[in-house]
């Protein structure tokens, strides 16, 4: 296997500008199979604008974006929608659908793509609800009836439906309690090795960094850089060396840079 | 994909080539069409599976333990498919009971339950409407002790928008259908040569009934359906919630200035309706009976009693509150989704606007009761 057949996402000089605005300035980003990535950045360096580009939600103003292999900046929308079948993702809220229900949220890709009876996609929902730990009565409920971290595990649920190989997740941790923040983080973590799964996390969650991603990402000065979590921790640049040793970062690093 | 043989009462499963998502159609089909009847061993062969996806694997083992439970013993040729570890580990985590489905009822107990939910849900609604005329009422009388609490600017911004920017299709609207009634009254009474009728059709349709009717319903599904699409996405991103935790009262400050807003904009919105009307019926006098300015004016006097006038306007404050009122209830009920904001948005014009007509009827059987 050559460097470039190890890796799922290859981000190569992506530059995004929005008028004036240079958000992006030459990102390169290498995701290889097997891996959690997470993508670290301060508000507004552009961590989602990134994401969006990598999933085809946006055209980048220069650069090149491959999954596996393929350029998905050059396709049309119909070759796009089979690399899209490729991965799931997860939005910073959910994203699940309000008006359904989570059984039909769950179903909805499936809906979309194959023809299949009832019973089959009942059972196929239970297997996407055992996967993300969540009880069977959970199915019949809409959105607006679970917690947050019910939410986050639904739609999990639902970007697990045509079984992907890639997962990305935008903030996954956001806004849950730090039980149900580690919880999901080792779901990740275990869905992530039984499957052999990719996964490209944004977070602000230092734990999660700390406990499941195996590289770390960080946009900083419109330009990424890509190391070892320890690589990373070690990193002379001001922001990086202030997000992980600064005054909320010290209790959590403590253990890990002795 | 799937081969079966079966003989002895010795079920052979041949697996073979991509068992992935993309053919879930086929695999489907073929699980669906594996013998049914009770076999004593079921024997799994995958040495020819290249690929394989976990949903597929899941309905695999579902078809095989429904062999189980008949008595079937299952083994495996060359060791269970890959997946299998991982599902056998994930029913260890949760367990597994079915899917719940609502209970099934016979259809004479769905016709009574349909009924009775709709009848609830209608004696719940009128009760909903009565509470927020109450708390309207009641804020407005408040607000009458402390002046300041009115919201001059809010009311005035409402006035705006509902009023003043309405004028053009109003008149629009109103220009149009004076047209239409001149012209076909027109005709229908040269036969019986009164065509100077015509005058008096217009003068008294358009001041007492169509002038005022037509603005509330253009004003119902302009306005009526912005009220409740902007208090409903207020409901949505909990702004409501927001207000009411800073100590505002959100009937104050978002329902009370909308109402009073469309209350002072409809009369206004009703005389412009009934000049442009008078305006449309002078325009085709002249062209059609033939009638000078002048002569449609002292016409138009003569048809005139002196309360033409004021019995249309009258209406026009009644009919805004109904409108407002139902905009704004409808808005702040919806809660959790976007589809419920469609879905009051949508009642909130229907209701305005057959509360206006039917309103309306009440008013023409009222007024020749009292002969007004």
């Amino acid at each position: 296997m050559s460097a470039t057949d190890s890796n799922v996402v290859s981000v190569r000089g992506v530059i995004n500008r929005f008028g004036d605005q240079v958000i992006h300035d030459g990102v390169d980003m290498d995701v290889r199979y097997g891996e959690v990535l997470g993508i670290v950045g301060g508000s507004g360096s552009g961590k989602s604008v990134l994401l969006r580009t990598i999933l085809g939600l946006q055209k980048p103003t220069a650069g090149q974006v491959l999954i596996e292999g393929a350029d998905i900046t050059a396709m049309s929308e119909k070759q796009l929608l089979s690399v899209k079948r490729r991965y799931g993702v997860t939005f910073q809220h959910g994203a699940l659908f309000s008006s359904l229900t989570i059984a039909e949220n769950i179903q909805l890709p499936m809906r979309e793509f194959c023809n299949l009876k009832q019973g089959t996609l009942d059972e196929l929902t239970e297997l996407r609800l055992n996967m993300v730990g969540l009880p069977l009565s959970a199915a019949t409920k809409l959105p607006s009836q679970l917690s947050g971290g019910m939410i986050k595990r639904a739609a999990l649920a639902r970007a697990l439906a045509l079984d992907p190989q890639l997962l990305f997740l935008d903030e996954p941790t956001a806004g849950l309690d730090p039980i149900s923040a580690s919880e999901f983080d080792h779901l990740v973590r275990y869905l992530q090795d039984s499957l052999k799964l990719t996964v490209v996390m944004i977070t602000h969650d230092l734990d999660s960094l700390l406990t499941i991603c195996d590289r770390v990402a960080v946009l900083v000065d419109k330009k990424m850089i890509i190391d070892t979590l320890d690589g990373i921790m070690n990193n002379p640049h001001p922001w990086i060396h202030e997000y992980f040793h600064g005054p909320r970062a010290r209790g959590v690093t403590a253990g890990v840079t002795t | 994909m799937l081969d079966t043989e079966l003989h002895n009462n010795q079920l052979l499963l041949r697996l073979s080539g991509h068992w992935t998502v993309n053919r879930l159609e086929a695999i489907e089909k073929a699980l669906s069409a594996l013998p049914a009847t009770e076999v004593a061993a079921v024997s799994v062969d995958c040495t020819a599976l290249e690929q394989s996806d976990l949903g597929p694997m899941w309905l695999l083992r579902h078809a095989l333990q429904a062999y189980q439970r008949g008595g079937a013993h299952i083994n495996y040729v060359a060791g269970a498919p890959e997946h299998f570890a991982f599902l056998d580990d994930l029913q260890v985590h949760t367990g597994s009971p079915h899917v719940t489905r609502e209970a099934t009822l016979l259809w004479p107990e769905k016709v009574v339950a349909t009924f009775g939910k709709r009848a609830v849900k209608i004696g719940k609604h009128a009760l909903g409407h009565l509470d927020h005329f109450g708390r309207i009422v009641i804020t407005e009388f408040a607000a009458l002790r402390q002046p300041q609490r009115f919201r001059p600017a809010s009311i005035a911004r409402h006035v705006y928008e509902t009023g003043i920017n309405a004028i053009p299709i109003v008149s629009l609207i109103a220009f149009f259908v004076a047209v239409i009634i001149a012209y076909i009254g027109a005709s229908q009474l040269r036969s019986f040569g009164a065509t100077i009728y015509t005058v008096d059709l217009i003068t008294v349709g358009v001041l007492r009934e169509l002038g005022v009717l037509l603005t509330a319903v253009i004003v119902a599904g302009r306005s009526g359906s912005a009220f409740a699409a902007e208090i409903g996405v207020m409901q949505l991103n909990d702004e409501v919630d927001a207000l009411k935790s800073i100590g505002i009262d959100p009937i104050e400050v978002l329902v009370v200035p909308r109402v009073i807003g469309l209350i002072i904009a409809l009369p206004l919105l009703t005389i412009i309706a009934d000049a442009m009307g008078l305006a449309g019926g002078a325009l085709l006098s002249k062209w059609l009976l033939d009638l000078s300015l002048s002569q449609f004016l002292s016409r138009v006097q003569d048809a005139l009693a002196s309360t033409t006038f004021w019995a249309g306007l009258i209406k026009a404050p009644v009919f805004a509150l109904l409108i407002g009122m139902i905009g704004t209830y409808r808005g702040m009920q919806v809660r959790e989704s976007s589809r419920e904001l469609g879905r009051l948005t949508t009642t909130a014009v229907v209701e305005s606007i057959f509360m206006v007509i039917f309103a309306n009827a009440v008013f023409a059987v009222v007024f020749v009761e009292l002969d007004f």
